[in-house]
């Protein structure tokens, strides 16, 4: 080991945060760009989804929490987006690599949402199971990861409950809002359980990832955790568990569960979901009709820019 | 009810409608922006509006007192029952589209809400009290976004001018008095919109100016939001928003 590496590691293992100018392996740089840009997409196509119901929201209540959520959501991947540029890598760059497929978001935003209910759903499972993994990510190794995971994740508490409390009111409502909760919970749990990735056995970056703490806890563990806490809220809505083979395991302190379908969750992670094509065919839409705003503003600000030259000399 | 109540009532209703509807039109371009931060920014400004719907609608079940809520008011009109300007009900079109029209409602706004503020009606006061903070940043943004696009490239300045031409005619409504208005103005109540209209004119004609557009000739001018005959838009925008709510009546969300 060379003595930049030997530093690095007593840094990683003394549980200090690697900053932004520290010297890094480049494969640990690789790694958390991966991550980090992984986790900024995931928020910028995940308000495609809920974006999708703020325009039919059933109260105007609920327009103004759905719109303060979906702009949090925002908010995070531009945080994100810019804790990733002290890597050395620009938002543009990221962007393209969203476009082009060779960087992920997080699969679950490629499950259409079909219902009111849905926009619940996401907020219980799909934040409640994102805020399992962030609080975890609060230590990771990267300095500006770890505090930018401390302040979403205080939004993403929020959002949970937002979203557990809109399936409440819909679980104690007419049969057929309850039925809507349960069709919500049936569609959206399996995939919520996907979101911690494949089992620890499969996944490719998980060691390096455990080595330099940018991961905290494997995927499986963080899974279980995730299981354990839902079956109470799923019981306390009233609903039935999509997962019949659910049940409480005094030897191990933890739910036992049945098997998820890793199947679907490679079909959809390479591209084959309801909505992957759509999402990124939105994004690419968007940002392609917005070119010639981005074009405006350049010309706008080298025009003033050349005024004040010509004003100064 | 008093005459005076109910044109409040009216009056209320009116505010209302235009709060929900320019606000849901905004609320449309979330995950379309041209850049992340726009995303941001348009959620940001349809909170606003949206909160202040719901400010003027909850007001305006308070004086109706019939049970009706907030959520009845946005949900349970048809688009012949809204009374909302037409301005703000046209869809959102490209960038250049919305940031004129919010230009040209930031501006009015601008105008009437001091105007409210000085209103005897406490609450409408205290309503316009609170919104016009969020106007003087939501003129800040359109009047830049106009500069910018107005003088900015050959395709910008283009867009622009169309929507400028295209709204134009929209806004003379905005300032047309009727007699429900005309007796609240005369009671110290509401906002006698006709007295905007040039100080209106002077404040857009200086942005616009600015940023090398032309000020359309007042050639050719709508009107009909405040009586509930709208444009074909609002059916539509309508639809879309109260369909969940009209397909489970009496529920709660």
């Amino acid at each position: 080991m060379t003595p930049e590496e030997q530093n690095f590691m007593r840094k990683i293992n003394a549980e200090e945060k690697i900053e932004p100018k520290d010297w890094m392996p480049d494969a640990y740089r690789k790694n958390v760009i991966r991550q980090m840009s992984q986790h900024a997409h995931s928020e910028v196509i995940g308000m495609q989804p809920e974006g999708n119901w703020i325009t039919r929201t059933p109260s105007l209540r609920r327009k103004v929490v759905l719109l303060s959520k979906v702009q949090d959501e925002a908010g995070h991947g531009l945080y994100l987006y810019s804790a990733c540029e002290t890597l050395g890598i620009s938002r543009a760059e990221m962007i393209e690599a969203l476009q082009k497929g060779t960087a992920k978001y997080a699969s679950i935003f490629n499950y259409p949402t079909l219902t009111w209910g849905d926009v619940g759903a996401i907020g219980w499972l799909v934040d409640g199971a994102a805020i399992v993994n962030q609080v975890s990510l609060q230590r990771t190794s990267y300095g500006p990861y770890a505090r930018g995971m401390i302040r979403i994740c205080k939004e993403e508490s929020f959002h949970q409950r937002q979203g557990y409390e809109a399936l409440l009111v819909l679980a104690q409502g007419s049969p057929e809002q309850k039925q809507m909760a349960q069709d919500s919970l049936n569609r959206f749990y399996w995939p919520a359980l996907m979101m911690f990735g494949p089992h620890d056995s499969e996944s490719a970056h998980s060691a390096k990832s455990m080595e330099w703490k940018i991961k905290r806890e494997t995927n499986d563990d963080l899974r279980q955790k995730f299981i354990d806490q839902t079956v109470p809220q799923i019981e306390f809505l009233g609903l039935e568990h999509p997962d019949s083979a659910i049940k409480w395991n005094e030897e191990r302190g933890h739910y036992d569960h049945g098997d998820i379908d890793w199947e679907e969750f490679y079909s959809v992670i390479n591209g084959n979901g309801h909505c992957n094509r759509q999402r990124i065919e939105h994004h690419v839409a968007a940002h392609e009709e917005g070119s010639w705003v981005r074009d405006a503003i350049t010309a706008y600000n080298n025009k003033k820019n050349a005024n004040k030259i010509k004003n100064v000399a | 009810m008093s005459d005076i109540k109910a044109a409040t009532l009216e009056y209320t209703t009116r505010l209302g409608d235009d709060s929900v509807v320019l606000g849901h039109r905004i609320s449309e371009w979330v995950s379309y922006g041209p850049f992340l931060e726009e995303d941001i920014a348009y959620g940001n400004v349809a909170l606003d509006y949206i909160g202040r719907a719901r400010m003027f609608y909850t007001y305006a079940a308070e004086l109706a007192n019939d049970g009706r809520t907030e959520d009845d008011f946005a949900y349970m009109r048809n688009d012949r029952e809204y009374r909302n300007l037409l301005l703000l009900e046209m869809p959102r079109g490209d960038f250049a589209y919305s940031q004129v029209r919010q230009l040209l409602a930031d501006v009015y706004y601008t105008l009437l809400l001091p105007e409210l503020v000085q209103s005897k009606d406490a609450t409408l006061s205290a309503i316009a009290a609170k919104s016009i903070k969020e106007t003087k940043y939501h003129l800040r943004r359109s009047r830049d976004w106009v500069l910018r696009l107005g003088d900015g490239t050959e395709e910008s300045h283009k867009r622009t001018q169309k929507a400028v031409d295209q709204l134009w005619g929209y806004t003379h409504e905005m300032f047309d008095m009727d007699e429900t208005e005309q007796m609240l103005a005369d009671n110290g109540i509401g906002v006698d919109v006709s007295k905007l209209h040039d100080a209106w004119r002077q404040m857009v004609s200086d942005i616009l100016t600015e940023a090398t557009l032309t000020v359309p000739e007042d050639s050719w001018a709508v009107r009909g939001g405040r009586t509930g005959y709208h444009t074909e838009n609002l059916g539509h925008m309508l639809t879309e928003m109260q369909f969940v709510h009209r397909s489970h009546p009496g529920c709660k969300w």
